[in-house]
């Protein structure tokens, strides 16, 4: 990896370099990244994965004219060969007057240790990763004699430095690291397997659970699913169990999404101000929570990352915006940009989640007496446009309050309006595994096709 | 073209067989049965038309070197974008920690392998290397032709990608095999809007080929209409209902039932390891005697197809299920080794940032002989799924879903009204079973497929006649 400065010097050289050839605006973002992961199967060594890359991308701007460029090589030749390609481009795009860099007043970058990076992971060598993931899989493994098979059980490291510098004097830097663990064992009997998985990710190897924990409840998870049903077609109340609640907090993204909202495409366009959820539901996006998996000093465009209150009682009090989508609705940039190497920015998460209820998972699950807590999803069944929501699910059957047997080969489906306002209740159990997380939830009205 | 692959790498990147053999030589000094070193330049670009106006264009080249080893099931791996002999000996040497011991085979002079078939993808004019303005000339008419379709239709964004990619592959067996790999797609998204109702349509095609592919295969016209008409049809689309019922697959794209439902179940690496819902049923049936899917990687031009794998191996049609009989699976080198099955030339990789594994290519079901029509006749009340959004499999237990994004109801043997979308959940190892009727219309998709697997994607196509499931369950919200 290049030293201190190097990319600093680099992005500095692109940017006036970029001027040179005509450009009256222009960014780059220039990455260093290094990963590691050993699959360990069976107790044998499967997969042993080492590696470092980087790459750096342009954009430019010629008036309200824009196109980007991107390349994995750092020579300044095939630098110039990308601005020059970068500039002839963007003289073919669009004058589109919305386009442009954001307003200079919201550039900046939160100050201090955001808990997103230890040093710690890239001093994890080879042998220690494959020995973790070892005893991850053999914990799950001496379970129960019905798992007898597995696909094994993982270790991944990785760290990243990103700057990002833009020609209104913007320059930003970070490191982030992440590093996790996970098995997934099979469980057999009768002729049936089923596969289940658990993991855990942190920032830091010591902030891990421990590899025996993340294997054991892995193995619990695939037992559970032995001698699955299939249940006949019926509306019933559905729990979202924590791990996969998270989904509707990703399908009320994709809908407050400026680029969705300005284009029209979601349920959630044109609905500022309006109750559209339950009033028991309030949806934050914190982009400089402490050690958060989307936390970043800054966004994409260089813009502040911020707090930004999506629903407030089930009332629709923000998008989540880039500077381009809030130019396009006359809002301001709420620092949710992401952006990749090869494209323009565009809306990402920060840390969004559902903020928890007072009841424990137990508690919603014993108010039930017959409905189906949901353990799994499969199939992206959304639309954005309309609302209407059916996917592919297996769970628990949930009888007088208690779990009674596990179901598979079933949907469910709704709308998610509707669902957004038939939320009755929230859990308690609210856990960051990712950037996005919602603790259990109970929607009601939703159909469950079976037999 | 596969000479000026070669060609490319060795005048661009200063490589020679001598220098591979070395890099190789490097991979496997602490051991290992197998070393391969895999090269790639892609140049990519695409485009976004929106509101009518080319809001991002985009170019871009990403170049790097995979080195694998593989020592009995173990495989070590490591690339380095930066093709110095320097750093390609240090990611050999990461990669050659798998291993211990003597090597247990001694590396082979590379000799360059000479195909006896031509390019399955020769193109005059690589697609990255057309003119922007013949591109946005594409974007313009999809979005002219769909904006016409109708009134109601309110925005349109026209989506342009093109690539080619340079792959050289030198293996610790001796090969040494070179491609040039074109891709182009165009696709359109709708949203029609009527009163306070609105809905979205999409539509896509291509495949290996140069531009030329949207001037004689299928027009930027044809995608924008498809987009638009599917959007207006289903403005008034009604609940769907929920439940198991007879369900009719349309012809093409819809045939990614097969690739969920089959195709991934008969990847050879689920089934080496046991963890496929279809491990141990070669010679069973898994199917109706109607039904004949195949994978086949030489299909000219098409988006799955390929002249060699991302191993080196050349690609072939190999028969997975015959008349409903499971004759075999998609194999990779490592898989074929274990297992000494014979390689069908299914070894893929997204990159060379990632490792090689069975994948499929084009997978598709052989026609039948029923009239299509017929088949629709014998239903007296079920679906008609015409199209798609996409699907997911669970390998283990064989749960499949797939998501209908226009299907209409059938009533009495007629297609009557449209229903919402819907996703269909099924079971891998017996919904073929359920296979009553086969159309004698095969048709393959238009190019628009890409398959995820352990985080890697690859472009696939798939395709299908109309079939008759007897029975499926439908996601709907109508009981």
């Amino acid at each position: 990896m290049s030293s201190g400065n190097g990319l600093a010097d680099l992005a500095g050289r692109i940017l006036q370099a970029a001027r040179a050839r005509g450009a009256t605006a222009a960014e780059c973002v220039l990455r260093e990244s290094r990963e590691l992961s050993a699959t360990v199967r069976l107790g044998e060594i499967e997969n042993l994965k080492e590696a470092g890359g980087r790459g750096l991308g342009i954009r430019v701007f010629i008036g309200h004219r824009a196109a980007s460029t991107f390349t994995s090589d750092f020579s300044w030749p095939a630098v110039e060969r990308m601005l020059d390609s970068a500039s002839a481009i963007a003289r073919v795009a669009s004058e589109d007057p919305f386009a442009g860099l954001p307003d200079a007043s919201e550039l900046g970058q939160a100050e201090g240790d955001l808990g997103i990076y230890s040093p710690e992971v890239a001093a994890v060598t080879a042998e220690q990763a494959v020995e973790v993931a070892r005893r991850c899989e053999a914990a799950a493994l001496a379970v129960d004699p019905r798992l007898t098979n597995s696909e094994g059980g993982t270790f991944e490291a990785a760290t990243s430095r990103k700057l990002f510098a833009n020609s209104l004097d913007f320059v930003g830097e970070y490191r982030r690291s992440s590093c996790s663990l996970a098995a997934v064992p099979i469980a057999a009997a009768d002729g049936e397997m089923q596969r289940d998985y658990w993991f855990s990710r942190a920032h830091a190897p010591a902030d891990l659970d421990a590899p025996e924990e993340v294997g054991r409840i892995a193995a619990q998870r695939a037992l559970r699913r032995l001698g699955a049903r299939k249940i006949p077609t019926a509306r019933v109340p559905v729990v979202f169990d924590a791990p996969v609640a998270g989904s509707l907090l990703d399908h009320i993204f994709q809908a407050v999404n400026g680029d969705s909202v300005y284009r029209g495409t979601s349920f959630l366009a044109n609905r500022l101000g309006e109750l559209v959820a339950h009033p028991a539901v309030t949806v934050v996006d914190d982009g400089l929570r402490w050690g958060g998996f989307g936390t970043t000093p800054f966004d994409g465009e260089g813009v502040r990352r911020r707090k930004t209150v999506v629903l407030r009682q089930g009332v629709l009090e923000s998008y989540l915006l880039n500077s381009y989508t809030a130019r396009k609705l006359g809002l301001r940039t709420t620092g949710n940009a992401v952006r990749g190497l090869a494209a323009s920015p565009g809306v990402g998460v920060g840390n969004l989640f559902l903020e928890p209820g007072d009841q424990s998972p137990e508690r919603i699950l014993a108010g039930i007496s017959q409905g189906l807590l949901v353990t799994e999803f499969i199939g992206m069944g959304v639309n954005l446009v309309t609302g209407d929501y059916s996917r592919g699910a297996c769970g628990l059957w949930i009888e007088n309050g208690e779990l009674a047997y596990p179901v598979e080969e079933i949907t469910v489906a709704g709308n998610l309006k509707d669902m957004l306002r038939n939320i009755a209740a929230i859990g308690n159990d609210l856990v960051f595994r990712g950037a996005v997380a919602a603790p259990t939830v109970l929607v009601e009205g939703l159909t469950v096709a079976g037999r | 073209m596969v000479d000026d692959a070669r060609r490319f790498f060795f005048d661009r990147y200063n490589l020679s067989p001598s220098g591979l053999q070395n890099f190789l030589n490097v991979a496997m000094e602490r051991g290992g049965d197998y070393a391969d070193l895999y090269f790639e330049y892609r140049s990519s670009s695409s485009l976004l038309l929106e509101e009518s106006l080319l809001k991002s264009a985009q170019q871009g080249i990403s170049v790097g070197v995979g080195i694998r080893v593989l020592s009995g099931e173990r495989s070590g791996y490591a690339y380095t974008d930066d093709l110095t002999p320097e750093k390609i000996i240090q990611a050999a040497r990461t990669a050659a920690q798998i291993a211990s011991g003597p090597a247990r085979t001694h590396i082979v002079g590379l000799h360059a392998s000479v195909s006896a078939r031509p390019s399955l993808y020769p193109v005059a004019l690589a697609p990255t290397d057309a003119e922007i303005n013949a591109k946005l000339d594409l974007l313009r008419r999809a979005d002219h032709a769909a904006r016409a379709f109708d009134a109601r239709i309110q925005q349109v964004r026209v989506g342009y990608a093109d690539e080619v990619r340079r792959v050289l592959i030198a293996t610790s067996d001796g090969a040494l095999a070179a491609d040039v790999q074109p891709l182009v797609r165009l696709s359109v998204f709708c949203l029609a809007r009527d009163g306070a109702l609105s809905q979205r349509g999409a539509s896509g095609g291509g495949g290996r080929a140069s531009l030329e592919f949207f001037q004689q295969t299928l027009t930027p016209e044809t995608i924008g209409r498809e987009a638009a008409r599917e959007a207006i049809v289903q403005l008034h689309a009604r609940e769907c209902p929920a439940g198991e019922m007879p369900v009719v697959l349309g012809p093409g794209w819809p045939g990614v039932l097969l690739h969920e439902a089959v195709g991934h179940g008969l990847e050879a690496d689920f089934n080496r390891k046991k963890t496929s819902a279809f491990s141990g049923l070669v010679g069973q049936r898994v199917a109706s005697d109607l039904c004949t899917v195949v994978d086949d990687g030489t299909l000219p031009g098409r988006r799955g197809s390929l002249n060699m794998d991302d191993e080196g191996a050349p690609t072939q049609c190999t028969v997975l299920i015959e008349k409903g009989i499971l004759r075999g699976y998609m194999e990779d080198r490592l898989s074929s080794e274990l297992t000494a099955a014979a390689r069908t030339g299914n070894g893929r990789r997204e990159s060379y940032a990632h490792l090689p594994m069975p994948r499929m290519t084009n997978t598709y079901m052989l026609a039948g002989s029923d009239d299509p029509q017929d088949i629709v006749r014998s239903v007296s009340r079920g679906l008609y799924a015409a199209n798609f959004g996409g699907g997911q499999v669970d390998i283990t237990n064989g749960k499949f879903v797939f998501s209908a994004s226009e299907s209409y109801l059938i009533e009495d043997g007629k297609i009557t009204a449209p229903v919402r979308g819907a996703t269909l959940i099924g079971n891998g190892p017996d919904v073929l079973t359920r296979v009553s009727r086969v159309g004698s219309d095969l048709r393959l998709d238009q190019g628009i497929g890409t398959c995820g697997k352990e985080g890697q994607w690859v472009p696939v196509g798939v395709g299908i006649p109309t079939i008759k499931i007897d029975r499926l369950t439908v996601g709907g919200t109508a009981q």
